[in-house]
């Protein structure tokens, strides 16, 4: 049977599209891509995906009848990774709970169901890790500042958790590797780009830190090092649960 | 004046390093610093909260950096033979104000390097006098911080009632040390404890927070009391009882007390004393790992004590977990068919955890379950190959001893406990 590549913008509303596609064309075996539409591709068997926001709605509301709210909610959130090949796992996983008579967020013997509780885990381990790994440094206005790196697009999970925590105070983290960012004012949280492009911004930066920064990054280092039991040494382990890429910006670790 | 200010910023960051040195120095040997259990909200747009366990950093021997863990003083009265703070070790003392350890907490939480507080103590003076200290630190980051985030403080063993009450009113979880699993042991290296006075604080805080649990019900606003409850902590490998004592003694505590959590530290030689093990003795690491795999047998897989340990087998096995040597003396019970057994059989097969073995009875509804689907589920195929039976014609037909089992997962395993010592008798 012929293979049909669908090519979508990748946004979560853009998944949605392609699977109505897939029904309205009673499309079998497919390919799906998130990416540019080149018009160079003219292949018969490729479509372009509309991202149209009623078509998506209408997947989304037959979607809620087939699995649970947390099942949607994983869903989502294994998407919003943006891992990249794994875009046909997620096609496949909701087609089958489409084509299923009953609810198959349990049936942990097909492959695409495993394969999105497998991301939905590596997601969390990220999400979770950039809860324990944010170091929040103070600016002369008071506002606690923090850059993070990590592997999948976690940022906007992390809102509810940073948010509920660190209420009494302006707080935010931002990703350089996807240049956007967190903003609490102490009443909402916003998504800001950050504009570093000129050198002099970033030293900028640098010399905003209040006066008591630098004293208690000093005080934490000393005290990771002082509750080190250098006869139970285990680097391994220690690099397990720490890997070296988030090194850079863990105060302890600098 | 504004010299004068800097130079006394100056002056206390210097004296502030010292202390925090000497006085989280002192206090890393406590091994416990699990920050979970509590469901402490964010109330009033205040600062933090204690809803899950976070380990913000990881030590280089690997253990969890939770908490901001420090003794408020190494000061001591007394003299136990195991302890760093003893009266006559010589060290450096120090002892922090109340406001420092105030301000510390909170400027590391703010950066969310913790999840908290764990103050502990030495004996100054007496035991109320440094158990009131300790619950003032708690009251103040409660009431003048709004301050929600966690605090475990250590309960000074014979302090008052009334100090044991406030305590529960602020902190999220309390706990004694027993130190020795049994009170021989306790006798012989703490002569000035004695396990009285450490039960007996046990005992008011599980009555106060079984009290305090039942009005909750009733009351939403009643105030929370140790939400976290209360855990203890045992020294092992300092003095001479075997595992069997070991165990038997936390699932007395587990029980009578309701504990959360018994925490077993191997023993750390710091001190020469003539009835300590010597200076160069190893910690007993691979020991205290095969306690706690014990200790979740018992709290979440259904084990009762006796069937781990008891007089005909007094010591773990070190070379296997506690979960395949129940398996391996127990060959009558297996093999256990996945597709059939009910979940708390399935739980006792070596090589299922507790997530792969909710994930195999969910699944199972769906259809037959192979080898395939399990593995994907995150079994343990090299050891479960043994004790079950699924939806395959290929499975173990041999018609196995224990001994060979164990010497074949032995073989094919690389256990990270017997490479681990390796790697450390490599490096003398
Ligand atoms: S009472 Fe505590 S601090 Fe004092 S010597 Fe004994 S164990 Fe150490």
């Amino acid at each position: 049977m012929a293979t049909t590549t669908l090519i979508y913008d990748g946004t979560f509303e853009g998944l949605l599209s392609a699977v109505f596609e897939v029904y309205t064309h009673r499309l079998q075996t497919v390919n799906l891509h998130a990416g540019e539409w080149l018009t160079s591709a003219l292949f018969e068997d490729v479509i372009k995906v509309v991202t149209d926001e009623t078509r998506a709605a209408r997947v989304l509301k037959g979607l809620k009848e087939r699995v649970s709210h947390i099942g949607v909610q994983r869903l989502y959130a294994a998407h919003l990774a943006g891992m990249v090949g794994e875009d046909l796992n997620l096609l496949g996983y909701i087609r089958y709970a489409f084509d299923s008579p009953m609810n198959i967020e349990e049936d942990y013997g097909n492959r695409y169901v495993v394969r999105v509780s497998e991301l939905v885990r590596m997601v969390r381990r990220e999400k979770h890790r950039m809860e324990a790994f944010v170091r929040f440094q103070q600016l002369t206005d008071g506002t606690f500042y923090a850059a993070i790196e990590p592997d999948f697009n976690v940022l906007p999970l992390l809102i509810r958790h940073f948010k509920s925590r660190y209420a009494d105070q302006k707080w935010i983290i931002y990703d350089i590797k996807r240049k956007y960012g967190l903003f609490y004012d102490l009443h909402d949280v916003q998504f800001i780009n950050l504009d570093f492009s000129d050198d002099n911004k970033a030293a900028n930066v640098m010399a905003s830190f209040s006066e008591e920064e630098g004293i208690y990054q000093q005080l934490w280092k000393n005290y990771f090092n002082s509750v080190n039991i250098a006869s139970r040494k285990n680097t391994k382990l220690h690099v397990r649960h720490m890997p070296k890429r988030y090194w850079k910006h863990l105060t302890e670790k600098i | 004046m504004l010299i004068i200010l800097v130079f006394l910023i100056g002056m206390n960051e210097e004296r502030i390093t010292e202390k925090l040195n000497i006085l989280a120095d002192a206090a890393k040997y406590d091994v416990s610093c699990a920050s979970s259990g509590s469901k402490r909200k964010n109330e009033n747009k205040g600062l933090g909260n204690a809803s899950n366990g976070i380990c913000h950093s990881y030590t280089e021997d690997g253990r969890c950096v939770s908490l901001l863990k420090i003794l408020l003083t190494n000061h001591c009265i007394f003299d136990c033979a195991y302890c760093v703070s003893r009266k006559n070790n010589d060290i450096k003392r120090a002892a922090f104000t109340v406001q420092e350890v105030v301000d510390l907490t909170i400027n590391f939480y703010r950066r969310n390097y913790i999840e908290g507080l764990f103050l502990s103590s030495g004996i100054f003076k007496d035991a109320d006098y440094t158990m009131e200290r300790l619950v003032r630190v708690a009251k103040k980051l409660r009431t003048e911080h709004n301050f929600n985030g966690y605090i475990h403080l250590k309960s000074i063993p014979g302090a008052s009632d009334e100090l044991m009450n406030e305590a529960g009113l602020y902190a999220d979880r309390l706990s004694v040390n027993l130190e020795m699993p049994t009170e021989a042991g306790l006798k012989l290296l703490a002569p000035d404890k004695n396990q009285q006075d450490m039960i007996k604080p046990m005992g008011y805080l599980k009555n106060a927070i079984i009290k305090h649990t039942e009005e909750k019900k009733l009351f939403k606003k009643a105030p929370l009391f140790a939400p976290a409850g209360q855990s203890t902590q045992m020294i092992i490998g300092a003095t001479p009882e075997n595992d069997s004592e070991v165990l038997h003694s936390a699932n007395y505590f587990y029980k009578n007390f309701k504990l959360k959590r018994v925490y077993y530290s191997g023993y750390v030689p710091v001190l020469a004393d003539s009835r300590l093990p010597a200076l160069n003795t190893a910690v007993p690491m691979v020991r205290e790992n095969r306690l706690y795999q014990a200790d979740w047998l018992m709290r979440f897989y259904g084990f009762k004590v006796n069937e781990i340990v008891n007089t005909a087998q007094p010591h773990l096995d070190l070379d296997i977990d506690p979960k395949l040597g129940w398996a391996i003396r127990n060959m009558q019970a297996f093999p256990v068919d996945v597709n059939k057994a009910d979940l708390q059989m399935i739980l006792r097969v070596p090589g299922i955890g507790l997530l792969s073995a909710q994930k195999i009875v969910s699944a199972r509804r769906f259809g037959k379950l192979n080898w395939d689907h399990m593995k994907k589920m995150g079994v343990s195929l090299n050891r479960a190959k043994y004790f079950v039976t699924c939806n395959s014609n290929e499975f173990e037909r041999r018609d196995l001893t224990g001994s060979n089992i164990k010497q074949f997962i032995l073989a094919t395993s690389q256990s990270k406990y017997l490479k681990n010592t390796q790697t450390q008798l490599n490096l003398f």
